[in-house]
Order: C-alpha cells, then structure tokens, then sequence
C-alpha cells in the first residue's frame, strides 16, 4: 500500500501535477483517455514518478471496475502521490471541461431550433454512431485476436450484442454471464 | 427546460422529481458500468426511465463527443443541468462519480494481491468482452435514429461508415475526424435548411 502514506511528491509537484491535467483537460475531445499519451509522457517520462507497468495497470484497474472510465485519472494520480494525488488528477481533469460544458449546454440550449445548431446535430450525429461502433470495435479486438479464446470471446461479443438490440433486459446481466464464462476460462 | 426541446411525437414519457433521484439514478447506472457506463447510461435514461428519446439521447452523446472531457460525464452534466440548473448538474456528477470512485481506489490498494488469481483475471476479460458487445449494441439501438437524418439515410449511413474506418482501422485521432469529416457532415447538413 504504497499510496497512503506517499511523501514522494512535493506541494510544488503537486500542484504541477494538477495545473498539467487542468491544461490536457480542455483538449481531451473524445475523452480523457485520449490525452492518456501525453499523462504517460508527464508522470512517467519526464518526471519518473511511476514505472510503464504501473501507468498500464491503473488504466486496467480502471477499465475493470464499475464506473465512467475516467476514473482511470484517480489511480493514475494515485499510483504517483497517494490520495492527494488522486485528487489533483481528477479536480485537474474535471474543473475545465465540466465549466466548458455547462456553458456551452446554456449557450446551445437557447439556440436549440437555429439553422445552425441543427445542422450542427444533424452533421455529427451519423459521426456518434460511426465512432461507437468504432469504440466497441477497439474494445473487443484485444479478445478476438487472442488465439486461444477468440472463439469463446467472439461469440459472448455477438450474443451480448444480439441480446441487448433485441431485448430489454438490464445489461448487468449480461455482464454477470460474461463473468461467469470467463471465470471458466471459455474467453 | 428547453434545452432539448423536441417534437411532439417523441416528447419523453416522463422526468426525474429531484436531483435526489437524478443522483441515485446516475449512481446506479455507473455501478453497472463495466468498461464503460455509455451503454447502462443509453439503456437506464432511455428505454428504462425514459427521460430522452433516442433521438434526444444520441443529440446529447453527439455534443458530448466535440466537447472535452469525458463523454458519460458530460452527458450526465448536460441531462442534470437540463432538468434542475446546476444543482441537478452537481446531483448528476455526484452520483456518477462518487462511490465508483471510492470502489476503484480501494481496487488500486487491493490490485497485486486478486490479480494473479486466474479465476478472477478469467472474470475480467469475460466481463471485458461483453461490455465490448454492449457499446456496439448501442450503436445498432441508436442507428433507427439515421432514418430521419435530414442528410438522408444513404448519406448519413456513409459518414458512419467512414467514421468507423478513419477511428478504428486507420486510427487518425478523433480531433482530426471530428474538425474534418465533422465540419463536411454540417456543412452539408446546413444547406438542407432554408
């Protein structure tokens, strides 16, 4: 339990640590983990606050617990300086984009039947669509091209896919068969 | 309440009575997210409380998608803030956030001692490769929604598409796409009005 009593940092790193997140904040379109290459080149090549391993396994810790994947910024800011750490990373990652969205939300919502806010959902809607698929793609190909359970994983992909498009079912259960299967080790 | 003012015809059925509900709703769904709460948040505010559309849903996701910031959180900010101003924000925020939070932190703490048991590694990828499924199957949930695209269904059909083969096979960052292939889209999206 490196993290709780965690004195590597000093307040001035930490509050570079938090005025860096701040900044990649208002440039992660797309999410945060789209500005993840550039927290690695931070916490990991400049400064050398923490290992590859552990930046690759906050992010897995993250993508394997319950919850929005940008949690991953907490265990990153974690794994660096414990719970301060923890809290310079998430404030720094929410602050900018949560003030940038509400803004925009008011300023979009009074010209929500303009010529241009139409064309503006109408243009980038088939875009969502297009890049979910593309998310869901990215997600499963770490499974489909392992060789010993491309099968299996292929398959639970397909009827999980089947399922929700056809049913109304809660999709924790879903994700409690995919447990249960892998947990057999068929995925 | 106008923010996502809609026709009609696919006015949503009902809405949250407080940001207390707001909270537990969004807590409850982010609970559910395994790799991701998109899927449980399009199924949990649309087919089950319905609160949106689809069409409303995917409106909401697309400008999620250009702003930065998380997707799911700024959705949730969007949605809370349409309901309740900035206390429903905060109530939306809040319960998205918080106790994942508290749950991911303590898997930090606890991570080299249950990541070297096989059956819950097993578990994991099991659990990965549905929420794979589900994000895809959200995308088939929402593509109904392309049948009354002003651009046209064939056309909107092809920016999907093309979409799909810049992000996922030919990997060009999301930035370029969206302020490339996003600003053609609207464009051409504009000329449909007069």
């Amino acid at each position: 339990m490196s993290g709780w009593f965690h004195t590597a940092l000093s307040a001035a790193d930490l509050l570079g640590l938090f005025g860096h997140f701040l900044v990649l904040s208002l440039f992660a379109v797309g999410g945060a983990i789209t500005t993840a290459p550039d927290m690695h080149r931070y916490v990991v090549a400049e400064h050398h606050w923490i290992s590859d391993a552990q930046f690759t396994s906050s992010i897995a810790i993250a993508q394997a617990a319950p919850g929005p994947n940008v949690l991953f910024v907490a265990t990153l800011g974690w794994s660096v300086a414990g719970p301060l750490g923890a809290i310079a990373t998430m404030f720094g990652t929410l602050i900018p984009s949560t003030l940038l969205t509400l803004a925009v939300t008011r300023w979009g919502a009074k010209r929500k039947e303009s010529r241009g806010m139409r064309a503006f959902t109408t243009g980038l809607t088939p875009l969502t669509i297009g890049l979910l698929v593309a998310t869901g793609w990215l997600l499963a190909a770490p499974y489909a091209t392992d060789r010993a359970h491309a099968i299996g994983a292929i398959a639970l992909v397909a009827i999980t896919v089947i399922v929700m498009v056809r049913t109304r079912i809660s999709p924790m259960w879903l994700v409690g068969l995919g447990a249960i299967v892998g947990a057999f080790g068929w995925v | 309440m106008s923010a996502i003012a809609s026709t009609p015809a696919e006015a949503p059925l009902a809405q949250p009575a407080s940001p207390a509900e707001l909270f537990f709703t969004f807590n409850r769904l982010a609970l559910q997210g395994f790799g991701g709460v998109l899927a449980i948040a399009q199924h949990e505010l649309v087919e089950r409380q319905r609160w949106l559309t689809r069409q409303q849903f995917v409106e909401m996701l697309s400008l999620s998608q250009v702003l930065p910031g998380p997707n799911v959180v700024n959705l949730a900010l969007m949605l809370g803030d349409h309901f309740f101003g900035w206390r429903g924000a905060l109530a939306s925020l809040g319960g998205m956030l918080l106790v994942p939070l508290v749950i991911v932190l303590a898997l930090t703490a606890a991570y080299a001692e249950f990541s070297r048991i096989a059956v819950v590694a097993g578990a994991l990828r099991g659990m990965g490769a549905v929420a794979a499924g589900l994000v895809i199957a959200t995308a088939f949930r929402l593509m109904g929604t392309l049948r009354s695209n002003r651009l046209g269904p064939p056309l909107a059909a092809a920016f999907s598409v093309a979409t799909f083969v810049m992000i996922a096979l030919l990997h060009w960052p999301l930035v370029w796409v969206l302020a490339g292939l996003g600003s053609l889209a609207i464009a051409l999206a504009w000329r449909r009005w007069r």
